[in-house]
């Protein structure tokens, strides 16, 4: 199946138009809200929330005794919120660290969860398959009304983001700061929480409960290098998000036996590495090449500075020297000279290397120049 | 002295777990003093300052701002955190975190606008961060990063300021620009109230001083209490230090 055949698709068929909305919008949400937990050092949070959603499924299952996604999305809810709850008791209650509680309500509940799954598997209720896909998700379950539920979640979301906008800023940056300034940082932090818990259980059913935290975190880590401005930051997360759902569904469409949720997560997964790589300020590339840059100026800052003091030495500036004497003295390499003379701040003269004019300008002025480019 | 009091501090006792970190602190500091807050490390220092701008919880006692309690007196007051409380690689600019200083006379859901840019600006001139206004934070040196924060708090306006260890890891150009600042703020009437380790400057800096160690020892004018005795029961040792006139 080529490209142009796919995108015709997309528009044509109903299962793949949405699936492949339904994914863009929860990676747009997920990766939007993904930069708020990244930046408040939440990461694990939502790894802990979409685990301890698990039990709120199935006992929702148990409770309706249908599989209706709006019925069990509603009993996740409430076992994340339940499960993010504990996790902030135990902070504040126990000397246990952060750590240590997500691990704890994570496991916890995961293992709770997935003990009722197995009783409801040996039920005679023939409607129980197919719970456990909540596991891994299966986005070919997703239909229309599924996609609606989280176009209005993220619209909510959007709206509550551009509102209160100022106040997660400054929370994100300094909640003690914000506390004195009136505002009441309990309350935007449940705000940022609670949508984040919204946002994974919106995502259980496509990407499922293990994956689900690298939906959240993945754009955001990748959007973190391009940029140094948080509304920047955000709303390219949301595309990293969404492009990821848009290619995950595309390569899982053209592929047999390729489970969506998985391929979402892996190329979300591409997107990170890009970013660390390539990013030209923070990628990992460009740091070294800076870094190699840097060595190489500072070898010629070098050579030239030692040329200006032994220059000054002698009456005229141009006074010719051996390279053996530049060389005993600290090890000049050829090479730097001859990249000094390219830059016409050295004159070579059969085998004797000279200042020229402009070079001992140049180094005279080398330290000064230096130290306004540190200010 | 007829001076009236800016903050006053009743029966304040905070505790983490079952361990008083602050123990029955009353505290009177007079409108447009310069303080310093001294004593060691885990004296509770950073503490007080928390406790009175409720960050923290204290299990028992009350603050009052200019006679009435502090929750209603907010905007009266400003504070600059420790600067190794937050995050500098969080990606803002100077400019953006000195507007931050605005946030809270604008309220909940208020943007600011060229009314507040100006403002942030001015306070960025004051501590001579302007050039590096549209820097990002974490491009900025340790010192600098303090200016941003005192900017911050310069920018609210405020009658009160509370500073928790503005000269840590700065080096002597900042530290003089900051205490020039300061000596400023109180020429204008403003009280400023510094948590300080650096006993050596204490003299030179600061005209009013209160000695802490979980319970207050002393509070008072320096010239006045100052000592080697007052030194010594904050410290447990034998302090000897030389008092500049």
């Amino acid at each position: 199946m080529d490209i142009t055949e796919y995108i015709k698709l997309v528009f044509t068929d109903y299962t793949l138009r949405t699936i492949t909305l339904g994914t863009a919008i929860l990676g747009a949400v997920t990766g939007m809200l993904g930069s708020f937990a990244v930046l408040r050092k939440q990461s694990l949070l939502g790894d802990a929330i979409s685990h301890a959603a698990l039990p709120g499924i199935a006992i929702a299952f148990l409770i309706t005794g249908a599989k209706d996604s709006n019925v069990l999305l509603l009993g996740a809810l409430i076992s994340g919120l339940i499960g993010t709850f504990w996790i902030r008791g135990i902070i504040s209650k126990t000397h246990l660290k952060s750590d240590t509680a997500l691990g704890l309500i994570l496991s916890l509940f995961f293992g709770f969860g997935m003990l009722l799954l197995t009783f409801i598997q040996k039920q005679p209720n023939a409607n129980q398959a197919g719970l456990d896909k909540y596991l891994f998700g299966q986005a070919a379950t997703l239909v229309e009304s599924d996609v609606w539920m989280m176009a209005i979640v993220t619209g909510i979301c959007l709206f509550v983001l551009l509102l209160f906008w100022k106040e997660f800023k400054i929370l994100l940056f300094d909640a003690d700061y914000t506390k004195t300034l009136g505002f009441n940082t309990k309350l935007i932090d449940i705000l940022i929480t609670s949508f984040i818990v919204l946002a994974i259980v919106l995502g259980l059913q496509t990407v499922g409960v293990v994956l689900m935290s690298a939906m959240l975190l993945a754009p955001a880590a990748a959007a973190r290098q391009w940029t140094n401005s948080l509304s920047v930051m955000v709303f390219l997360s949301a595309i990293f998000g969404a492009f990821s759902g848009v290619f995950g569904t595309a390569v899982s469409a053209s592929q047999n036996n390729l489970s969506t949720g998985p391929v979402i997560v892996i190329v979300a997964g591409v997107f990170v590495l890009v970013s660390f790589i390539f990013s030209p300020s923070r990628g990992l590339l460009f740091k070294q090449i800076r870094f190699i840059k840097n060595r190489r100026d500072l070898k010629l800052h070098k050579t030239l500075a030692f040329m200006y003091n032994i220059a000054e030495t002698h009456e005229n500036i141009s006074h010719p020297h051996a390279i053996k004497i530049l060389n005993n003295f600290q090890g000049y390499t050829k090479a730097t000279l001859q990249k000094l003379v390219q830059k016409n701040y050295v004159k070579l003269d059969g085998t004797m290397w000279s200042l020229t004019e402009e070079g001992f300008k140049i180094a005279s002025n080398l330290y000064n120049q230096q130290n306004d480019n540190n200010e | 002295m007829s001076k009236q009091i800016a903050v006053k501090v009743d029966d304040l006792t905070v505790a983490y777990n079952y361990k008083p970190v602050l123990w029955d602190i009353d505290l009177e500091i007079p409108e447009g003093v310069l303080m310093a807050i001294v004593g060691p490390n885990g004296a509770g220092k950073s503490t007080l300052i928390k406790s009175i701008l409720g960050i923290l919880k204290p299990i028992a006692g009350s603050v009052s701002i200019y006679d009435k309690p502090y929750e209603k007196q907010r905007q009266l007051v400003a504070y600059v955190p420790q600067k190794g409380s937050v995050d500098w690689d969080f990606p803002t600019t100077a400019l953006d975190v000195v507007m931050m200083g605005t946030y809270g006379s604008l309220g909940w859901i208020k943007r600011p606008g060229q009314k507040q840019k100006k403002a942030a600006l001015e306070a960025l001139e004051k501590v001579g961060m302007l050039p590096f206004k549209g820097r990002q934070i974490s491009q900025l040196s340790g010192g600098q990063q303090q200016r941003i924060f005192l900017a911050r708090a310069l920018v609210q306006n405020a009658s009160i300021y509370f500073m928790d260890e503005p000269f840590q890891g700065v080096d002597a150009t900042t530290e003089i620009a900051i205490i020039n600042i300061l000596k400023e703020l109180r020429k204008a009437g403003k009280t400023v109230i510094v948590v300080h380790h650096d006993l050596q400057t204490v003299p030179e800096y600061f005209d009013w001083v209160t000695f802490l160690n979980v319970k207050k020892i002393a509070t008072g004018p320096v010239k006045d209490i100052f000592n080697d005795d007052n030194l010594t029961k904050t410290y447990g040792i034998n302090y000897k230090v030389s008092i500049q006139e």
